[in-house]
């Protein structure tokens, strides 16, 4: 399965994954990292040409299973797919209809029953990647287990700083918000500080997890402090029913004190980069102002990174598959 | 069926009671104990008796577990009163406490009298109900403990569930004081704990667990130990599990609050390292808390803060367990764990054998008013033998309960029983 077709080509042969599953940033290795990142920047060339199809996984089945509702991630992870030569299905099964669990492990094993190559995991809780992966026989890519991980997200934000600043070793980046429920975060610390990055999370104290300043990183609770003199600020996503849990009083109180604008903004690095995983509370988290200012955002970067990251990870999987 | 008579000889007798660790020999008859004596064997043996040579093995009393949830009624997939009075008896165990959690709620005296006539029928283990404190464990309204002591429940409790308002917790615990019924309370903070499912920590946070600090236990348990003060009821503190807490109720009983405490054989001996990967089986409630907190628990078993260990034998079929960590059912069964696990404590020296096993025998004995627990002429002839060293790997397969969520599956320990005897029946037997 490995001889290439005429065609569109990848600039870097894709290198086997060294693990049947890709669950979790501590799984990975510097090299690996690396190796990920230089087969992304492949595929970014290759995605901003007209003729973007490879047959690196063609034949291959991939599910996007996805219990939590997404747009980006599960289109992201489509497209990569797709893009490859995958036959791509997706999958939304409702938590609602059957208890939360049981729809988990069993749906997992009736889709594993239909022999795919790979499966695309999200969930809700924390752990469900994990969980799934000892169940089935393909291989499972967390695309998001609770407050866990989003391992495939950290990768593109790494793919999309590597790019803008040409290296993510040095660079010192404030991750701002709800870091407590976020996912993103916890994926984040874990991949740039691997790569080098000085990471600071910030956020009030009832949004950050308990323990979080022996995670490696600096932690702030106060956004102006926190981001001076910081060359990239990752605003993260607030749920808007954490007014309810007593965690912050409202939004305009957010928003005043967590909110980026160009005021605290002034207080980061001349260079400084904006990012955001996305969706976006625009007046929430994020001033629309800096959000669409495409000399400080990154956003529209960050997505285009995410299928040329998500191709990179499906390529080093299915290579690993080929081998086995 | 009668009980026949028994000599064991060569024995280590253990009784906490006449604080007795040495070498001995004890003869059984029609239920009871009828001799014991320091010396290895006996002169002359009655006849028709017969001799159990224990090659030094340890002779103890029967143990007592406090702490023991079944699935019957209502539950029954999950576990039986004979499944557990099998996994009982294979672990040493010769009395269970089992919890009002079941379906329905053990708050009226028939769901006592049930309990107990199945027990009898099944003629394995003692088996002792204890009754809800409220109606439907709710923590509203008193359940009827008097007719329920009447009808034979050791103490009462809502089991896992906080009694939450402090006036019903107030009320519960002046009338059980006129009953002369101890009240057993789960000290936790249910708004600090909702939705949480490990304790907070550095390693919480990077799990990305729900999860609430342990001082939810030190906050209910200071209220529940003002409460026992003013109303001077027998408190009957449920797995205690922290360090702060342990602090509360050293300062609680240096004040003469009439106050008793267990904890759990799985805090003695797991830490929140234990779930690694989301392994569920060792999601317990109380969670698993720091090493911190093992040690202090450990050292508060030592010196006798904490009276009693219980099992928290927790049945839950694969359906429970088998789920994302912070959705799948708390609890490990430990039944037959229980000695084994606990011997590891006297295997590294920590405490002595005496104690340890005072902690599982003598002291809950006495804490319901059980006439067991003792190596004594004229007590029940309820009895482990247990061989100290004989090493063991742990096979939750293999265990008897019909729900084989075991913390210690997997886990190397050293104690086998060899003979387990109930009223001088013997119950278990190693093949």
């Amino acid at each position: 399965m490995t001889e290439s077709a005429p065609g569109p080509q990848a600039s870097k042969e894709p290198f086997p994954f060294p693990r049947r599953h890709f669950l979790s940033v501590a799984d990975l290795d510097p090299p690996d990292v690396v190796a990920l990142l230089d087969l992304a920047d492949g595929f970014v060339s290759l995605n901003r040409q007209k003729a973007k199809k490879l047959d690196l996984l063609k034949g291959r089945t991939l599910i996007n299973l996805f219990f939590e509702a997404s747009t980006r991630t599960q289109s992201s992870f489509e497209l990569a797919g797709k893009r490859l030569g995958a036959d791509v299905v997706n999958m939304s099964p409702r938590a609602s209809s059957v208890a939360k669990g049981e729809t988990l492990i069993d749906t997992a094993v009736t889709l594993n029953a239909m022999q795919p190559d790979i499966l695309v995991v999200r969930h809700g809780a924390s752990g469900a990647a994990s969980l799934l992966s000892q169940k089935v026989s393909c291989s499972v890519i967390n695309a998001g287990d609770g407050r866990h991980e989003h391992p495939s997200q950290a990768l593109l934000d790494a793919l999309t700083l590597r790019r803008a600043f040409g290296r993510v070793d040095g660079l010192t980046v404030a991750i701002c918000g709800d870091v407590l429920h976020s996912r993103v975060a916890r994926s984040n610390v874990g991949l740039l500080t691997m790569l080098g990055a000085r990471v600071r999370l910030v956020g009030p104290p009832t949004l950050m997890p308990s323990g979080a300043e022996r995670w490696g990183v600096e932690v702030f609770h106060n956004l102006k402090e926190g981001i001076a003199g910081a060359d990239v600020v990752m605003m993260l996503r607030l749920q808007l029913e954490r007014m309810q849990g007593a965690f912050v009083p409202s939004m305009r109180e957010y928003f005043r004190l967590w909110g980026l604008d160009r005021e605290k903004l002034a207080r980061a690095s001349p260079r400084v980069r904006v990012m955001h995983p996305g969706p976006m509370n625009r007046g929430v988290e994020i001033d629309s102002d800096i959000a669409d200012d495409l000399s400080l955002s990154l956003i529209q970067d960050q997505v285009e990174m995410g299928v040329a990251a998500r191709m990179a990870i499906l390529a080093a999987m299915a290579a690993r598959l080929d081998n086995d | 069926m009668t009980a026949p008579t028994i000599a064991f000889i060569n024995a280590r007798l253990v009784d906490p009671a006449s604080h007795y660790d040495g070498p001995g020999a004890l003869i059984t008859s029609q239920g009871l104990i009828a001799e014991v004596t320091h010396e290895v064997g006996f002169a002359d043996l009655p006849p028709d008796v017969r001799l159990v040579d224990c090659n030094g093995a340890m002779l103890a009393p029967g143990l007592v577990d406090l702490r023991v949830k079944t699935g019957e009624p209502g539950n029954e997939p999950k576990e039986t009163l004979k499944s557990a009075c099998l996994a009982a008896a294979a672990g040493g165990v010769t009395s269970i406490v089992v919890q009002p959690d079941t379906l329905p709620v053990a708050d009226d005296p028939s769901v006592i009298d049930f309990v107990m006539r199945r027990a009898r029928d099944i003629g394995l283990v003692h088996v002792y109900p204890a009754g809800a404190a409220t109606k439907g464990l709710e923590g509203k309204a008193m359940a009827e403990i008097g007719l329920m002591h009447d009808a034979g429940c050791v103490y009462v409790t809502d089991v896992d569930r906080p009694i939450v308002d402090s006036k019903v917790m107030r009320r519960l615990l002046a009338y059980a004081h006129g009953l002369d019924l101890m009240v057993a309370h789960r000290p936790v903070d249910p708004w600090l704990t909702e939705g949480a499912a490990a304790t907070e920590s550095e390693f919480a946070g990077r799990m990305g667990l729900p999860a609430a600090p342990a001082i939810a236990e030190q906050i209910m348990l200071e209220r529940d130990l003002a409460l026992a003060g003013l109303t001077g009821a027998r408190l009957l503190v449920d797995q205690i599990s922290c360090a702060p807490a342990l602090e509360t109720l050293a300062r609680a009983r240096a004040g003469g609050v009439n106050v008793l405490a267990t904890c759990s054989i799985n805090h003695l001996t797991f830490n929140e390292l234990d779930i690694g990967d989301y392994r569920t089986f060792w999601k317990l409630d109380p969670p698993l808390r720091s090493e911190d907190d093992r040690q202090a628990l450990i050292e508060a078993v030592a010196s006798g803060l904490v009276d009693i260990i219980v099992s928290a034998h927790c049945p839950a079929p694969p359906e429970d367990k088998r789920l994302p960590f912070e959705e799948a059912a708390p609890g490990s069964v430990g039944l037959e764990t229980l000695l084994p696990a606990l011997l590891t404590l006297h295997h590294e020296g920590r405490i002595p054998l005496l104690d340890l096993i005072g902690k599982v025998t003598l002291a809950p004995a006495e804490a319901i008013g059980l006439p067991s627990g003792r190596l004594a002429v004229g007590a029940p002839a309820d009895l482990v033998l247990c061989d100290l060293d004989a090493p063991r790997l742990i096979n939750a397969e293999e265990l008897a309960s019909k729900s084989k969520n075991s913390a210690f599956d997997g886990r190397r320990l050293q104690g086998q029983v060899r003979l387990t005897l109930v009223d001088g029946r013997v119950v278990y037997e190693a093949s």
